[in-house]
C-alpha cells in the first residue's frame, strides 16, 4: 500500500467533522504544549541552560553547610594559589531590613563587594563609566539592578537605610548607579569596607569572615578541577566548603523548593496519558459514526489492510497537527517567559530545543496510531454486510 | 418539566467506553490539582499545629527569622526573672533559650545534601513543645554529645537513624531516640543540648531566640507589650502561633506551578468533555425531536444535556480524587527561606481538599457541556426528526 496515494483521502476524512477536529487538535495542542514545556523545564533545570562565556567561568564558593555559615577570611590567600584561579573576591551576604520586614516587596539580594571587582567578575553588568568610578570612589555608595531601581523607583541619589539584623550595624547608603541585569536579578551591591567600617564603629569585632567567595576561573576547563581542588583543600579544616560552578549553585536552590524532579515525572506521565485518552476517544468516535461508509470502501475493493492504513494515517495526522501547534504554543510561552519577573534565570532560558521537538513530535505520534489501533483493527475486521446493515 | 437523571445515567452507560476515557482524562486532571492543593495543606496543617497559644518567640529587633536573630545572655537572664512567664512544675520559669543552625544531611529526595534544622535548647525547651520521645529511644542527657531526630527526619535522611553518628559542629554526634512533636513542623528538625551545640559554635553566650510562655492570654498579651517595647533588651516578640503561619508562604512556588499545570490540564479535559458531548448530541438528534414533540422545552433539553456532562465530570471528579488518595500521608519537604533549611511535613488529601477536586471537575464538565446543550436545545423539530 502506498500511503502517499491516499493522502488526500486522509486529510479529508481527518477534518470531515471539522468542530470535532478542532476540539480534538487544540485538546491535543494544549496537554503537547504543556509536556514540551515540562520537557524544556526539565532540562533547564537538570542538564543546565545554555551559559555565556563569563559566567562559564564563575565560581561559586560557600560553606559547605549552608550559605548562613561564613567561611573565614584567611582562605582568600589560600585559593589565590590555586592552579587556574584567575581572581577572587568575597560576596558578603547582608540579611537585614529595608523599611519594614513584613511587606516581601521590600526583599531583595544585598551583597557587600569590593567596587573595582565587581563589574570585571560580571561583564553583562552594563553602568556608565562614571557610575562605576562614583561606586569605587564613594565609600557609602551602592549600586542597584535596574529592576530593583525600577520597583522602588530609585534614582542615584537616592539614600538607601539598610538596618541590620544579625550585623548590628545599620547602613546608610547613597545610590550612585543603577546597572542593567539580564537576568532580571533584584539585587544591591555595597562596599564592603563600609561594613567593616560599621562594625568597628558599634563596637563589634573586625570582619574575618564572608559568606561567599567568588572565584573566576582562567578558563571554563579548569573549573571542574578548580572547584575540587578547593574543596579537597579545606575538606579536614573546622569551615569545610561547597564549590561549585555559578550555574550548579543556582540550581541548588531549585532542590530547595522540593522535590521538582519527581514532580514534573509524574505531572508529564499524566499528561501523556491524558493525550492517549482524549486521541483514542475521538478516533473511536469518528470511526464508529463511519461503520457504513467503510462497508462502502470495502465494497469498491479496498482492501483490510488499506482501511487499517488509512484510519491509522487519520489518528497519526491529527495527532501530529496538535503536536506542531502544541510545540509552537510552548515556544511563544518560552519568549513569553524570558522577560518574566521569574527570579530563577534557567527558567527563563527555557527553550523547545530541536530535541525537545522531535521527541514530542514522536510521542504525538506514537499517540495517534496507538490510540487509532484498536477502532481501525475494529473497522478493517467488520464483515461487508454487517457493515452496511449498521445504523446510528 | 425537566427530563428524568435517570435519562442521563442510562445514556452514559450506553457509551461507556467513551464515558470512561473522558472521565479518566478529567480525572487525571483534577488529581493533579488535589495532588497540589494536598501539599499545601499538608504544609499548612504542619505550620498551624506548630506552636502553642500561649508562648511567644523573643527575637532581637527587626529580626523575622530566628535564623538571623541574636539574643544575648544578659537579655536572656532578665527575660527569665520577668515575673509574669509562666512556671512548670519543679517552679523553673517557661523561658528556653535556643541556638539554631544548620546542617546538611544527604536526603532520600536529594542525595547531593538538604539543609536541616539544628535545633539546641535546654529540656525546658522540649517540655515547653510537649514533643514525646519515640519507644525505644531517650532524649539528649546533658553533658554529652548526644541527639535526638524528630520523626519525619528518620523517614527522609537515611543517615539520621538512631544509633548513628552525625558530624557537624567541631565532632559527631550520637543519635540516640526519636521524637514525635505531633503534627507540628518540629518533626523535620535536629534537637540537642544548649550547652554542648553552643560551644561547638562558639555561641555561648549569644543565642538564636528565647521561647517564653505566660499563663493566660491576658498576661501574654501584657508580657509582649513590655518585652516590645524594652529599649533595653532590644527584642522583638512575636506569637509562636503567628511565627510559623506566616512560613507557611515556603510552599508558594510549588503551588502556583501545580495550579498553573492544573489549569492548563483543564483546558484540554474540557475540549475533550465537548467532543463526547458534542458526539452525544450528534447522535441523538432523533431522541431530542422526539423529546421535543413529546413536549419538553428547549430550556429541559438544555438543562439536560448540560447534567450530563456535568455527571461525566463528576465521575471524572471522582476518579481523580481516587487516583491522588494514594498520596496522603507521604512524607515530603520544601525549603524554608526563614530557616534555609527543609521543612518535612505530609500531604494531606482533606475532605475539602478532594471537594475542591470535585467542583474543579464540575467547572470542566460546564464549560464541556454548555456549548453542545445550547447546540441541542436550538435543533429545530423537523430537521431533528429527519436526521439519521
Amino acid at each position: 500500500m502506498n500511503v502517499i496515494n491516499y493522502l488526500p483521502l486522509i486529510t479529508k476524512n481527518s477534518f470531515r467533522n471539522r468542530r470535532r477536529s478542532v476540539l480534538t487538535i487544540g485538546s491535543l495542542m494544549v496537554s503537547l504544549c504543556l509536556l514540551v514545556l515540562l520537557m524544556a523545564m526539565y532540562k533547564v533545570l537538570f542538564y543546565g541552560a545554555e551559559q555565556t562565556p563569563a559566567q562559564a567561568v564563575r565560581i561559586m564558593m560557600r560553606h559547605k553547610v549552608s550559605l548562613a555559615n561564613p567561611l573565614p577570611l584567611s582562605y582568600e590567600g589560600k585559593i589565590q594559589q590555586v592552579r587556574g584561579v584567575k581572581s577572587v573576591s568575597v560576596r558578603q551576604w547582608f540579611g537585614g531590613t529595608y523599611r519594614d520586614a513584613r511587606d516581601r516587596r521590600n526583599f531583595f539580594a544585598r551583597f557587600g563587594v569590593r567596587p573595582a571587582e565587581l563589574f570585571k567578575a560580571y561583564p553583562e553588568y552594563v553602568i556608565p563609566e562614571e557610575q562605576k568610578q562614583a561606586f569605587e570612589r564613594e565609600r557609602t555608595g551602592c549600586v542597584a539592578s535596574k529592576p530593583l531601581a525600577e520597583k522602588f523607583g530609585w534614582k542615584p541619589g537616592e539614600r538607601i537605610t539598610l538596618v541590620g539584623d544579625f550585623f548590628p550595624t545599620t547602613l546608610e547608603l547613597k545610590l550612585v548607579g543603577v546597572f542593567e541585569e539580564p537576568n532580571k536579578f533584584e539585587a544591591l551591591f555595597f562596599n564592603w569596607d563600609y561594613l567593616r567600617d560599621g562594625l568597628k564603629a558599634a563596637g563589634a569585632p573586625d570582619l574575618d569572615f564572608t559568606s561567599q567567595y567568588l572565584v573566576l576561573a582562567d578558563s571554563p576547563d579548569d573549573v571542574p578541577l578548580v572547584t575540587k581542588a578547593i574543596d579537597d583543600m579545606f575538606d579536614n579544616s573546622p569551615y569545610p566548603t561547597k564549590t561549585e560552578s555559578e550555574q550548579a549553585f543556582v540550581l541548588s536552590f531549585v532542590g530547595f523548593l522540593g522535590n521538582l524532579k519527581l514532580f514534573l515525572l509524574a505531572i508529564g506521565g499524566a499528561v501523556t496519558f491524558t493525550i492517549l485518552l482524549v486521541s483514542a476517544n475521538t478516533l473511536s468516535m469518528s470511526v464508529r459514526e463511519r461503520i457504513r461508509e467503510v462497508g462502502v470502501l470495502k465494497t469498491l475493493g479496498f482492501t483490510p489492510g488499506t482501511i487499517f492504513g488509512i484510519l491509522l494515517g487519520e489518528g497519526a495526522m491529527i495527532a501530529i497537527v496538535g503536536g506542531v501547534l502544541g510545540c509552537a504554543l510552548a515556544q511563544g510561552f518560552c519568549v513569553m517567559l524570558r522577560n518574566a519577573p521569574i527570579p530563577i534565570q534557567q527558567i527563563r532560558a527555557m527553550n523547545v530545543t530541536p530535541l525537545i521537538a522531535s521527541i514530542s513530535l514522536l510521542i504525538a505520534l506514537l499517540v495517534g496510531l496507538i490510540s487509532a489501533t484498536v477502532p481501525a483493527a475494529g473497522a478493517a475486521r467488520r464483515p461487508i454486510l454487517d457493515s452496511l446493515r449498521h445504523t446510528g | 418539566m425537566a427530563i428524568p437523571i435517570a435519562y442521563n445515567l442510562r445514556n452514559l452507560v450506553v457509551r461507556k467506553t467513551t464515558t470512561v476515557m473522558t472521565a479518566i482524562g478529567i480525572g487525571l486532571t483534577v488529581a493533579v490539582l488535589v495532588a497540589d492543593l494536598a501539599l499545601v495543606e499538608g504544609l499548612k496543617t504542619a505550620f498551624k499545629a506548630t506552636g502553642h497559644p500561649l508562648q511567644l518567640v523573643v527575637m532581637r529587633k527587626g529580626s523575622n527569622a530566628e535564623m538571623s536573630s541574636t539574643v544575648t545572655r544578659e537579655a536572656f537572664q532578665t527575660l527569665k526573672a520577668e515575673p509574669r512567664l509562666a512556671v512548670n512544675e519543679a517552679r523553673e520559669p517557661l523561658a528556653s533559650p535556643e541556638i539554631l543552625t544548620v546542617i546538611n544531611l544527604p536526603s532520600v529526595d536529594s542525595p547531593a545534601g538538604m539543609n536541616l534544622t539544628v535545633r539546641a535548647m535546654s529540656q525546658v525547651g522540649v517540655e515547653m513543645r510537649g514533643a514525646k520521645i519515640q519507644p525505644g529511644g531517650r532524649w539528649f542527657q546533658s553533658g554529652q554529645r548526644e541527639i535526638v531526630v524528630g520523626k519525619s527526619v528518620v523517614k527522609r535522611y537515611p543517615n539520621a537513624q538512631p544509633g548513628k553518628r552525625l558530624r557537624f559542629g567541631r565532632g559527631e554526634w550520637e543519635v540516640v531516640g526519636v521524637f514525635d512533636a505531633g503534627d507540628s513542623a518540629f518533626n523535620g528538625e535536629i534537637w540537642g543540648e544548649l550547652n554542648q551545640i553552643g560551644a561547638d559554635y562558639n555561641r555561648q553566650d549569644t543565642f538564636s531566640s528565647v521561647l517564653v510562655r505566660a499563663g493566660d492570654e491576658a498576661t501574654l498579651q501584657a508580657l509582649a507589650n513590655s518585652l516590645n517595647d524594652d529599649q533595653r533588651l532590644g527584642v522583638t516578640v512575636m506569637r509562636e502561633r503567628e511565627y510559623y503561619e506566616q512560613q507557611t508562604a515556603s510552599g508558594a512556588p510549588l503551588q502556583f506551578f501545580g495550579l498553573l499545570v492544573a489549569v492548563i490540564m483543564a483546558v484540554g479535559s474540557s475540549f475533550a468533555a465537548m467532543n463526547t458531548m458534542y458526539a452525544a448530541v450528534a447522535r441523538r438528534a432523533k431522541e431530542i425531536g422526539t423529546l421535543r414533540v413529546l413536549g419538553f422545552s428547549r430550556g429541559s433539553i438544555l438543562l439536560s444535556f448540560l447534567i450530563e456532562s456535568l455527571l461525566l465530570a463528576l465521575i471524572g471528579g471522582v476518579i481523580g480524587c481516587l487516583l491522588a488518595l494514594p498520596i496522603n500521608g507521604v512524607t515530603t519537604g520544601v525549603g524554608n527561606f526563614a530557616t534555609f533549611s527543609e521543612v518535612a511535613f505530609d500531604f494531606r488529601v482533606s475532605p475539602s481538599t478532594m471537594l475542591a477536586g470535585i467542583i474543579f471537575a464540575l467547572v470542566v464538565g460546564a464549560i464541556g457541556g454548555l456549548f453542545p446543550a445550547s447546540n441541542a436545545a436550538r435543533k429545530e423539530i423537523l430537521t431533528a426528526l429527519r436526521e439519521i
